[in-house]
């Protein structure tokens, strides 16, 4: 933490300095995409350090190509990209944090799921969501569509069940005989 | 065992001519297990699929690459790991905060330190707390000793994976002596569980600035010396530039950080440009390379460590006596001599370390420039003494998914060689 300026809630020094444009951007999202936008929740009302935009699944890969993209957003680093279970109906919360490299500014996109439901791919927007969705699919069971290799990533491929689930118990295990051999249907 | 897959039967040492039948495993249906013929190719039947690993752990931890290659070329290629995964993110959930220091030194542990310290300041963010200016100081000491420790055995093994086994002994004496200086402020060298939500679990001894100093003073010899040594070394440098390649747009689109982002020209560094701590009040560069091939990742390493030492001088001269511990008291662990000699402070002291403390409820995502690039928390609070969610983005996974397109066209040893350039940290990539 920065010690020579005081921190007022978890936002800290970065809502005196981001809150300004912050409020900028999320009129400028709110105009632009209305209706396909659930909620934003700012970091002056709600306790987060960034704002929070939920949007509809049908128009997550055009927001995020819009931040992306759009000069007075930029938000074209995907820093991170995670899901978070819930617990209530829609269950699951797809989770991208993003950060623009130019100003140093941070925003988060969330995008809620029914158990079941499958998610876009956003491989199109950053190639290397690629294995954050694969830990997505191995640790929730989330499935993308049109992921090119939709397979497990950090459990054997023979796992059952999917750990980060919080209905998941966490002691257990699963024993398995062999190693998993090479398959040059991957290598083609 | 199951005899089926054991071994490489059919991959390995059955090379030139070997029919395609004769190349399966046995028992495997047909079809599913055979690389694809082509008889209007000529190098056709000089491909084979191997494994190169999964590594030894003590190497840069244990994964393995399968890869199909033609001669010496690694044709097409993937990655497997996960073989260190040990479920962290759902550990997160199920301990209390306090607890979760311990299996943070497990991510990086060749920066167990930086991990700490990011950790804690993950879960300051989210309750809004502030440390004291000591306990800032030490903890910015910490992490610069950390990441010249990584960058050390980053450039010290990348040399040993190109062949040049004597020039990692040079540095390794002082990584050694930096896991002195960590032992002194924590008693540990490898996982240190130093820092405290709040503070420090010990304050440093008399004169450990004086100690840093003259470390720091003949760490500044040596990386001069292993500059001398490799850096304009012709077979180094055959072997390493132009090799491994990627382009700052392809850094950007697998969301590369840290020194091997700044290889590829890409200028970002969070100690500057998200300044936490005192790194606002330091004065130091960012080390920026043009190529982002092997030679680029290593140069900007070892730069990188004399802007470290230069950070961590500055840090010698201005670090004060005074408090490490937060005057907050939910996090504060009374001090021994109250818990023995106060019953409050003793009930105190068991409520905290058997519930844990209360984190209110919200939500924060701290990155922290780690040694390999941005180590970030995100933490989801929904109230009580443990997580909602614990994400921890460890560079490293990042930075292993281009192995795949950095490797495939090259030959085997230059896989390799880009393989250490990367530092890639199994602790970390797997959780």
């Amino acid at each position: 933490m920065n010690v020579s300026t005081k921190i007022p809630t978890n936002g800290g020094w970065w809502l005196d300095k981001y809150g300004e444009a912050w409020k900028q951007q999320i009129e400028a999202v709110k105009s632009k995409f209305g209706g396909a936008l659930e909620e934003v929740r700012d970091p002056w009302t709600y306790p987060t350090d960034v704002p929070i935009i939920y949007v509809k699944k049908d128009s997550l890969i055009q927001l995020l190509e819009f931040l992306k993209t759009d000069p007075a957003f930029a938000y074209s680093y995907l820093a991170d990209y995670t899901a978070t279970d819930e617990e209530v109906s829609p269950r699951f919360e797809l989770v991208f944090n993003l950060y623009a490299m130019d100003r140093g500014h941070r925003i988060r996109v969330k995008c809620r799921l029914e158990e079941g439901e499958e998610a876009p791919t956003c491989i199109s927007v950053w190639p290397g969501a690629d294995w954050a969705e694969r830990e997505i699919f191995d640790m929730f069971g989330v499935r993308f569509t049109d992921h090119p290799n939709l397979r497990r990533i950090l459990m054997d491929y023979r796992w059952v069940g999917y750990p980060l689930r919080k209905d998941y118990p966490i002691d257990g295990f699963q024993l398995f005989p062999d190693a998993e051999a090479p398959d040059p249907e991957r290598l083609k | 065992m199951d005899d089926k897959y054991t071994g490489s039967a059919g991959y390995t040492g059955l090379g030139q001519g070997a029919s395609p039948a004769a190349r399966m495993p046995t028992g495997v249906p047909e079809g599913r297990y055979t690389v694809e013929h082509d008889p209007d190719d000529l190098w056709d039947d000089s491909r084979v699929i191997i494994n190169l690993g999964p590594t030894h752990p003590a190497m840069h931890g244990s994964f393995r690459m399968v890869a199909k290659i033609n001669g010496e070329t690694i044709e097409k290629s993937y990655c497997e790991f996960g073989y260190t995964h040990r479920a962290k993110e759902k550990l997160g959930e199920n301990r209390t905060y306090h607890q979760f220091v311990v299996f943070t030194d497990r991510l990086n542990y060749c920066s167990a330190l930086i991990n700490n310290v990011a950790y804690s300041m993950a879960v300051e963010k989210l309750m809004g707390i502030e440390v004291p200016e000591r306990c800032t100081w030490i903890r910015m000491m910490a992490c610069e000793i950390s990441r010249i420790i990584d960058h050390l055995i980053c450039v010290g093994i990348g040399a040993v994976d190109v062949g040049a086994f004597s020039y990692f002994l040079y540095g390794f004496h002082q990584r050694e002596e930096a896991y002195t200086l960590i032992e002194q402020l924590c008693g540990a060298r490898l996982t240190t569980s130093y820092t405290r939500i709040g503070g420090l679990m010990y304050d440093a001894p008399v004169g450990w600035e004086d100690n840093v100093r003259s470390w720091i003073k003949e760490t500044r010899r040596v990386t001069d010396e292993m500059d001398r040594l490799l850096t304009t070394n012709k077979i180094f440098c055959q072997r390493t530039q132009n090799v491994g390649k990627f382009s700052k747009e392809q850094a950007l689109a697998f969301s590369f950080s840290g020194p091997s982002a700044r290889a590829s020209g890409v200028d970002w560094d969070l100690r500057r440009d998200q300044p936490c701590m005192f790194y606002p009040q330091m004065d130091f560069d960012v080390a920026i390379g043009t190529h982002g091939d092997v030679h680029d990742r290593y140069l900007v390493r070892v730069e990188e460590m004399r802007q470290s030492l230069k950070i961590l001088e500055q840090c010698c001269d201005r670090i004060q006596k005074g408090p490490i511990w937060t005057e907050d008291k939910r996090v504060r662990i009374p001090a021994k001599q109250e818990v023995y000699t106060s019953m409050e402070a003793m009930i105190h002291h068991f409520k905290f370390f058997m519930t844990g403390f209360d984190v209110p409820v919200g939500e924060a995502y701290t990155a922290f420039e780690g040694a390999n690039g941005e180590m970030g928390f995100y933490i989801v609070s929904k109230g009580g003494p443990s997580a909602h969610r614990m994400r921890i983005r460890g560079p490293s996974f990042w930075h292993y998914q281009a192995l795949t397109p950095m490797a495939e066209g090259g030959k085997i040893a230059d896989m390799i060689a880009t393989l250490g350039s990367i530092n890639i940290i199994a602790g970390e990539l797997d959780r």
